[in-house]
């Protein structure tokens, strides 16, 4: 596989280090900007598979150069947010970030996370089956098996359960959600997400309590894994 | 300048009386004249100039029955209690205004400046020196005072900080002193050092690290609940998967065991989810402290009629009787504790829960060890009750 181009944006010298070594050393070839300027400016002339974005930058904040990206960039682009801004990181995936950061973060997890934001890149999945660990959920037949078993769903939580693999290792916001699956009235009230949630684990995780498909992100939103 | 300085001394204020330092009234009342003498100057000069028009009105349709010198002494009064209350200027121009009314409408011949009788020329010049007099003495008075009040809480300012620097000093320089030395080490004798203790330097930063973040995250969450900024954004919360959440963090590092069982009844509550994790953060970390390796932690969460209620008990050496009014107190450590903590983490927890409208309490339990008891007035929502769609 040919080595993949990343783009840091980011304005600290040590964070811009360390990430080229990290990112160097796991084969993949970076570029690196220090103002959102500078970052559109080498996104436009070379695009690079993948956007790794600061949100406070010194000339322009991250949230204006992640629309004007987004504007004509259609690849994964993923935000680095200090901890606890979390209507930070909400805003950003609503305006169309593939996933987030929070500094400090740990090299793994940036790892991981970056490597599911490509593998998005390349599969818009066209199978209609989908596997994750124990799961597999046929969308053309609208079936759900855990283990081999037929697993039983009411048509809202079959909804909800689809919309997660279909974005499988993406953070979704409680409010895109809200919309996908409840429409756009209910963009509000985030109680009967969380109830089909937990009803929706007990049915597909082994130990509800210790999920590893529907992970919560605090503040944000679920991911599903 | 005035206003940002009265703006400190009530933040000051309020952080002291938030972790119980001295919680007495008098300071709040001492503070309403320094409030009042802060009003916008404009509206300190109208007030001066309508309380002196108002008097005089008034002693003017009973001047028959007053007699011009009772009307004086009235005048003088308004003045003074002008004085107690406002700048210098305002209380200046209230007197000079204040004779000059007096002047051409009640001293005898009325409607002129002219005074007939020796007797009352002195009397308006008495007047006109006392007012002043009046006005700078009382302003001065009030001056000193200030001056010494700034000087006292600067002083407990001073000593607050010197409680801070210590405590901080040492949390934050442990685990920076780790960070260096171990990459010193590192540096400098990459040859000689076997595999292992390479891994064990490099595992030592680890979690020097680790714990650098959470004192600062403790002194991120401190400040926001110090600027009084804190607005606990509230959403619909399911408490049992943010306790399993929390445990689940801090069990791999620990050795107690964390016992929760989910409680199956529990209705969705309204919470600021980052808040509450923080507090249960806080909480079990304590507990973990100060329970020996062997024994447990219970955690349990119910509903009572829209109190969201989380205790969490463990079975260390429990709390002398005598500290637990102190313990949520901001630096506070109990006596004899071991190293490490820098006694923030429960004034954060008191702190929290209190945005919340909650209260924290802490008590013995009867077989040993400390209970925390958190409750919290929410709105719930049992639709986990409603079967499907």
């Amino acid at each position: 596989m040919s080595k993949a181009e990343i783009l840091v944006i980011d304005d600290e010298p040590q964070i811009q280090k360390l990430l080229k070594i990290a990112l160097e050393s796991n084969e993949y070839k970076v570029r690196q900007a220090d103002t959102g300027k500078e970052g559109i400016l080498l996104a436009a002339n070379h695009p690079p598979e993948l956007i790794l974005l600061d949100i406070g930058l010194p000339d322009k904040s991250g949230h204006e150069v992640l629309k004007e990206l987004r504007s004509w960039y259609n690849r994964a682009i993923i935000i680095l947010s200090v901890q606890s801004h979390e209507s930070d990181i909400v805003r950003a995936l609503d305006n169309g970030a593939t996933d987030y950061l929070t500094k400090p973060f740990r090299t793994a997890e940036l790892l991981a996370r970056i490597r599911s934001a490509l593998r998005r890149n390349q599969t818009e999945t066209t199978s209609n089956i989908l596997e994750s660990g124990n799961l597999q959920i046929d969308l053309g037949m609208r079936t759900v098996r855990r283990n081999g078993e037929l697993v039983k769903l009411t048509a809202t939580e079959y909804n909800l359960l689809s919309l997660f693999v279909r974005n499988e290792g993406r953070a979704l916001t409680h409010q895109y959600i809200l919309k996908e699956v409840w429409g756009v009235g209910n963009q509000t009230d985030t109680q009967y997400l969380r109830v089909f949630v937990g009803t929706l684990r007990k049915k597909i995780e082994d130990h509800p309590n210790q999920p590893v498909h529907i992970i919560t992100e605090s503040g944000v939103g679920y991911r599903f894994m | 300048m005035p206003f940002t300085c009265d703006y400190t001394r009530l933040l000051f204020t309020k952080s002291l009386c938030f972790n119980g330092y001295f919680c007495n009234n008098s300071l709040f009342l001492r503070l309403i004249p320094i409030n009042t003498r802060k009003l916008a100057i404009g509206i300190q000069y109208t007030a001066s100039v309508g309380m002196i028009l108002l008097v005089a009105t008034g002693c003017f349709f009973f001047n028959d029955f007053l007699g011009h010198r009772v009307v004086a002494l009235l005048l003088l009064m308004s003045v003074s209690i002008l004085a107690m209350l406002f700048d210098i200027l305002p209380v200046l121009l209230a007197s000079v205004l204040s004779a000059v009314i007096w002047n051409f409408f009640f001293i005898p011949p009325v409607f002129t400046f002219h005074i007939d009788h020796a007797e009352d020329l002195l009397m308006f010049l008495l007047y006109f020196f006392i007012a002043l007099v009046n006005a700078v003495l009382t302003f001065k008075l009030r001056d000193v005072e200030n001056r010494a009040r700034d000087k006292e809480e600067r002083e407990k300012t001073i000593k607050l900080y010197d409680t801070l620097l210590n405590s901080l000093s040492h949390e934050l320089r442990t685990p920076i002193a780790t960070i260096l030395g171990a990459v010193d080490t590192l540096k400098e004798s990459k040859e000689k050092l076997s595999q292992r203790n390479q891994t064990e330097l490099l595992n030592e930063i680890d979690k020097a690290t680790v714990r650098l973040n959470r004192q600062v995250e403790n002194l991120l969450n401190m400040s926001r609940l110090e600027s009084g900024m804190l607005r606990p954004n509230l959403d619909w919360c399911d408490v049992n998967e943010l306790i399993h959440s929390v445990v689940e963090k801090c069990v791999p590092t620990h050795k107690p065991v964390i016992e929760f069982k989910s409680n199956e009844n529990l209705p969705l509550f309204k919470l600021d989810v980052g808040l509450i994790e923080q507090v249960l953060q806080n909480l079990i970390y304590n507990a973990i402290q100060y329970t020996p390796e062997d024994a447990t932690i219970t955690i349990e969460a119910a509903d009572i009629g829209n109190i969201c209620r989380i205790l969490i008990s463990d079975r260390g050496k429990g709390f002398p009787e005598a500290e637990m009014e102190s313990v949520f107190q901001k630096f506070y450590r109990l006596p004899n504790s071991k190293a490490g903590g820098s006694g923030l983490g429960l004034s954060i927890v008191k702190g929290f829960v209190e945005a919340h409208h909650g209260k924290v309490t802490l008590r013995n339990n009867t077989f040993g060890g400390a209970e925390f008891v958190i409750e919290i007035p929410t709105e719930t929502s049992f639709i986990n009750n409603l079967r499907n769609e």
